[in-house]
């Protein structure tokens, strides 16, 4: 059993117990405890099951390449799954829960999967979307689903709060390790801006674990002084818990930062997302141990070797009184002298290689420990926890010949450079055959915007596992002066690459030899796939899972794709990695959305008039960013209801509407007509000072883009409104015009949209609403239809345009947004004699309709050119040009043929569905039935008291009176006589009044 | 003139950084040649500064002009004297090509203050705080919206952002000085 050590320990504090549960029960660890060491150190072992055979499965490592320790943590709004309990902190209070069993972790019916396994093979997946066909909908898809699976998704909201943070450094670095702290060093004492991240809470990595000494202290000294001075120095950022999770284009460095992760409640945000433009980056991210293929490498108990000792060392923490240690290197020895020194049994080592003369294996040796070399794990024993492992000789084919009783087994299968960041931007590898690693390419790095390499790896990232060669290299990687930190060591044999144990292993054995213990996939899965066909090694990969887990891989993708290599009987260079993608691993989704959540999930647009509309029954509508009313909701009346009263409204007397949101662009200069000319269909340049014009402006494929009228303001200068989605983009492809194509031309323009606040008064009494604030002579005579004056009225500075897009005596006003609600309440305030009321967009929509104005996205759709919509009264005949002139004289574009704009009418007085389409005779190439309109805008007309539309019809205008069919749902016709669009006021007597 | 609010009303917090709405400011944008004599002239006319060179903000008392873009300039007088601002710059430039349009009303102004405000700041505005030059200003982006800052003061920061969105700022600003959220604490 693991249990806590009496003494030891470097980062746990025994004076500070914590609590915490697991699956309920209590159980305690100290401050320094990561949620691994704590449970390990309350003998829980066994901390989940498998995503596919539910197997039992412990703790294998003690960082952040863990495939098994995923747990749920936390309750409610804090509750989050597969949280790795090797790289979580402990905190007082942490509930903790295991995943992926039912009914419970120590019994889960799942677990027949296992018994199953040899109907459950690599692909099994796939091949059940093959045969039989009613299988996968009805059988396997409902049963997988069940019962694969890790943990289970939040349903309550995140308590937690989470932040960007943006940061600007020369040199980043990442890894606080031996090598990261040189390169920082090197690099600050150069006079360089220094960010320094490290994933965990504490400095130093593995050197301090492993004894080290550098220039002639122990490494833990060397470490606290290194920090130290690097935090005197103002040009360093020292960082803990910040794990450099991706690297980007242009040395763009994601860190995420897990603030509050081990203080939870402290008011702190939880993580912190920072996004860092470097110079450069050094990556010292250090390697990870690999596993060894032997059967039974799963059984909880069977763990890294390095693992093991940071367990003993760093948390005082006994994997069990008697391990067993396997490996094909000299490094796993440091382990058997770590538990030697902790007092515990190490009954033997396991050393792969023919021989193991070393000076680690004579240290180990000397402490009277039994090296057997030559030899191998056949298989491990035990179901939840390891109870013995039978030995046979590595060359053979596993025949048992002798069993040793333990309680844990330490393996190793050699290192893997961590490079994954040196990676991410397209830095590539080469293959190291003697230490058998796939290393950085020097020759190959990702480079940044001068073509130069963007990103350095130093260290044991970089291949260089002795202290010696990675502080020599991270110091004269990182620039530096003067002599490298030292750390003399006896050489060490080199390893031997064992990819399965034994070499000659038979089917039984390499069915449970775990390559990727997270996704559950074995030796026998990646050699299946390899005889199937499998070839390349991202194919294999997503047909077998292996490495696709939230740990992708790390421990052992290597291990798997040796034994791919050795099935295709190809060198592994030849068959490459995966491709590696940030983030390195998992980040919280919380960290990801940043402040973006809430009320500031997206920046919302307000009128200065929002907040009355907000307190008066406002039902919103999302115009672009802007919130519209769509209708004002008077008590206990319906949507309909709203619309239809406010229309009336306007109809009969006098309604007022919110039209701020109007894109208005001033355009000025000694070319200002000119370009107006280009951009609109129609002449602006003739518009007198004083008068308003309704324009279109088209894309160069002459569509219709944006519609609005234009205001002539003074000799060279013409404010343009569009659309109110439009105003952002019609600025920017005036400024497109303006500064790629015509640059020679003198024309300014700016964008003064929320400058103004603008209100129509639209109705029979518009004019005597407005007369009543007093001020300005808005007689038919000072200010005719279609101009506009300037003036103040009730004390508003005002500009009042008569305009109308509802068809009755209408008013624009515009005032500065500053004063516009105090101006609303004025209009509010004089209307009342006459029943004023505020009307929303659907109105607005409504009106338009019944006079038959088009609307932008409604009529027009991007395929839709003004004369399509009869608008050629807009389209100047005598300009040269027009952005869309030369696309409109297209043949398909003058066709006769096209689809051109009418008022529907139902013969019932109904409203048709919008987008219904009316059909033709006869069927299409494809067989389908042929179309000859459709509905654009659909509406009962309140004021007519029946259903309206427009449409676009095969030659429509030519057929007025003709009945048309628009199917609808469920086999019903809808018919509907071709009618001129406009329903109201044909001549506009009213408007101009 | 009572009748002119500003977007919030001076709404304010108080965090590790204090950040507050800072009312009505009258602005100004100019466009133009901002190397002509009458630009210069017109710029000292209103705010007593001199053409800010590129990327800057030259402050004079309660006015100042701000560099925009190689043509463009931000004038800043107090809201009040806005209009005439705008009637004395015309004038100055009616030789020449240009534009000048009253922006007051267009605009929330907002203070981030104490020592801590670049924490706050650098959570929003992908800004380089350890190199941003004293009398800098940055046309940036605060999230997801437009936005320009400049030092104005000590321990004080000016943004300036869209007025239909100062809701939407001041939650950015409320939640990113929000104490325990300090990036350096001390």
């Amino acid at each position: 059993m693991s249990t806590r050590l009496s003494k030891g320990g470097r980062l746990i504090d025994r004076a500070k117990p914590l609590n915490f549960t697991f699956n309920g029960r209590r159980m305690a660890g100290y401050e320094g405890d990561t949620l691994a060491s704590a449970l390990l150190g309350a003998d829980q072992m066994l901390v989940g099951r498998s995503f596919k055979y539910h197997r039992p499965r412990g703790i294998i490592a003690s960082g952040a390449e863990e495939p098994n320790a995923l747990l749920g943590l936390g309750e409610g709004g804090k509750f989050e799954p597969n949280q790795r309990a090797t790289t979580t902190e402990l905190f007082d209070g942490a509930s903790t829960t295991s995943q992926n069993h039912w009914p419970s972790l120590e019994f889960d019916v799942g677990a027949i999967n296992n018994k199953l396994g040899r109907f459950l093979p690599g692909g099994f997946y796939y091949k059940t979307f093959m045969f039989p066909r009613f299988a996968w909908k009805h059988v396997f898809e409902p049963v997988i689903r069940q019962s694969a699976g890790l943990g289970k998704a939040p349903t309550a909201r995140d308590e937690d709060r989470y932040e960007y943070a943006y940061a600007f450094a020369d040199v980043v670095v990442a890894g606080g390790g031996i090598a990261g702290l040189t390169a920082a060093l090197a690099a600050a004492k150069a006079g360089k801006r220094v960010w320094l991240m490290e994933q965990t809470a504490h400095w130093g990595g593995r050197a301090v674990v492993d004894g080290v000494e550098i220039d002639g202290k122990p490494a833990e000294a060397w470490v606290n002084e290194t920090v130290e001075a690097l935090g005197k120095m103002d040009n360093v950022t020292l960082r803990t818990r910040t794990m450099a999770s991706g690297l980007f284009d242009h040395g763009y460095i994601m860190g995420y930062e897990r603030v509050a992760d081990h203080t939870p409640g402290d008011g702190r945000p939880r993580h912190r997302l920072w996004r860092i433009r470097a110079g450069h980056v050094i990556t010292a991210t250090g390697a990870i141990e690999r596993s060894l293929s032997f059967a039974g490498n799963d059984i909880p108990g069977v763990m890294l070797a390095s693992a093991v000792r940071d367990y003993v060392v760093n948390w005082a923490v006994s994997p069990g009184d008697r391990t067993v240690i396997v490996t094909n290197n000299d490094d796993a020895y440091r382990t058997a002298l770590a538990l030697l020194d902790a007092g515990l049994l190490v009954p033997a080592v396991i050393d792969a290689r023919p021989e193991a003369t070393g000076a680690l294996p004579e240290a180990v040796r000397a402490r009277g420990v039994r090296v057997l070399a030559g030899h191998g794990i056949a298989k491990v024993k035990g179901g939840k926890r390891v109870t013995g492992v039978s030995i046979c000789v590595q060359a053979g084919e596993g025949a048992e010949i002798e069993s040793i009783a333990c309680d844990a087994v330490a393996m190793s299968g050699g290192w893997s450079p961590v490079v994954h960041l040196w990676s991410h931007c397209g830095g590539k590898l080469i293959w190291d055959e003697e230490r058998a690693m796939f290393r950085p390419d020097p020759k190959r790095p990702a480079t940044g915007d001068d073509g130069e390499a963007m990103v350095t790896a130093v260290g044991s990232a970089n291949g260089f596992l002795t202290p010696d060669e990675v502080l020599a290299d991270a110091h004269k990687a990182a620039g530096g002066q003067g002599k490298a930190p030292a750390a003399p060591a006896e050489s060490e044999a080199p390893m031997m690459p064992v990819w399965i144990m034994p070499q000659g292993a038979g089917p039984d054995l390499r069915m449970k030899m775990w390559l990727d213990p997270q996704n559950d996939v074995k030796v026998s899965d990646v050699q299946l796939a390899a005889r199937e066909g499998y070839e390349s090694v991202e194919h294999t990969k997503r047909y077998t899972t292996l490495g696709m887990a939230t740990d992708q891989g790390k421990m052992s993708n290597i291990n798997g794709l040796a034994i791919l290599s050795d099935a295709l009987h190809r060198p592994i260079p030849e068959t490459g990695t995966t491709t590696f993608r940030p983030p390195y691993t998992p980040i919280s989704i919380g960290a990801i959305a940043g402040e973006a959540r809430g009320d500031i999930f997206q920046p919302l647009r307000r009128t200065p008039m929002h907040a009355w509309h907000e307190i008066h029954g406002a039902h919103w509508e999302p115009v672009g960013l802007w919130r519209r009313p769509y209708c004002f909701l008077r008590t206990g009346e319906g949507v309909h209801d709203a619309v239809n009263r406010e229309i009336r409204t306007v109809r009969n007397s006098v309604g007022l509407l919110d039209a701020s949101t109007l894109g208005k662009i001033i355009v000025k200069g000694p070319d200002a007509g000119k370009f107006l000319d280009m951009l609109y269909t129609n002449m602006m340049s003739t518009l007198p000072v004083g008068k308003c014009r309704y324009g279109l402006m088209c894309s160069e494929n002459g569509f219709l883009s944006d519609d609005g009228v234009v205001v002539r303001l003074s000799e060279d200068t013409w404010l343009c409104h569009t659309t109110t989605g439009g105003a952002d983009r019609i600025h920017g492809w005036m400024e497109d015009w303006l500064q790629c194509e015509w640059w020679d031309w003198k024309v300014y323009t700016a964008n003064v949209t929320e400058q103004y606040a603008q209100v129509a008064i639209a109705g029979p009494n518009a004019r005597k609403l407005l007369e009543k604030l007093g001020g300005m002579d808005l007689s038919k005579e000072a200010i005719p239809f279609m101009e506009w004056r300037e003036g103040t009225l009730g004390g508003f500075r005002a500009r009042v345009h008569r305009i109308s897009f509802s068809g009755e005596l209408s008013f624009e006003v515009a005032v500065p947004a500053s004063e516009g609600r105090a101006f609303w309440d004025a209009l509010i305030a004089a209307g009342e004699e006459f029943g004023v009321a505020p009307y929303g967009t659907e109105a607005m929509h409504i009106m338009r309709a019944e006079k038959g104005f088009i609307m932008i996205g409604d009529e027009t759709d991007g395929t839709v050119i003004p004369q399509d919509l009869n608008l050629q009264w807009a389209i100047s005949k005598k300009k040269d040009d027009y952005l869309g002139k030369r696309a409109q004289e297209r043949s398909h574009m003058a066709s006769p043929d096209r689809w051109k704009l009418v008022g529907l009418e139902t013969l019932d007085g109904g409203v048709i569905p919008d987008g219904a389409y009316a059909v033709a005779e006869g069927v299409n190439a494809n067989g389908q039935r042929n179309m000859q309109g459709r509905v654009t805008s659909t509406y009962y007309s309140p004021t007519l008291n029946k259903g309206i539309a427009m449409g676009l019809v095969k030659h429509g205008p030519d057929r007025m009176g003709e009945v048309l069919d628009f199917p609808v749902d469920n086999g019903k016709v809808v018919k509907a006589r071709i009618v001129d669009p406009v329903f109201y006021d044909k001549d506009g007597e009213k408007q101009n009044v | 003139m009572s009748k002119a609010v500003s977007a919030l009303g001076g709404v304010s917090h108080k965090g590790f950084a204090e950040v507050a709405e800072a009312g009505l400011r009258g602005m100004i944008t100019v466009r133009g040649d901002l190397s002509s004599a009458a630009m210069k002239k017109a710029v000292k006319a209103a705010t007593g500064t001199a053409v800010p060179a590129a990327r800057r903000i030259e402050i004079d008392g309660d006015k100042a002009a701000a560099w925009m873009s190689p043509d463009e300039l931000l004038v800043m007088v107090p809201y009040e004297g806005a209009q005439d601002a705008v009637a004395a710059l015309e004038k100055a430039l009616a030789g020449e090509h240009h534009l000048v349009a009253d922006v007051s009303d267009a605009r929330s102004v907002f203070t981030v203050k104490g020592s801590k405000a670049p924490e706050a700041l650098m959570k929003l505005c992908p800004v380089d705080f350890g190199t941003l030059a004293e009398g800098e200003i940055r046309r940036t982006r605060a999230a997801q919206v437009a936005a320009a800052f400049w030092k104005s003061g000590a321990d004080e920061f000016t943004l300036v952002s869209f007025r239909s969105v100062a809701g939407y700022v001041m939650g950015l600003l409320e939640v990113s000085s929000r104490k325990g959220g300090e990036i350096f604490p001390a």
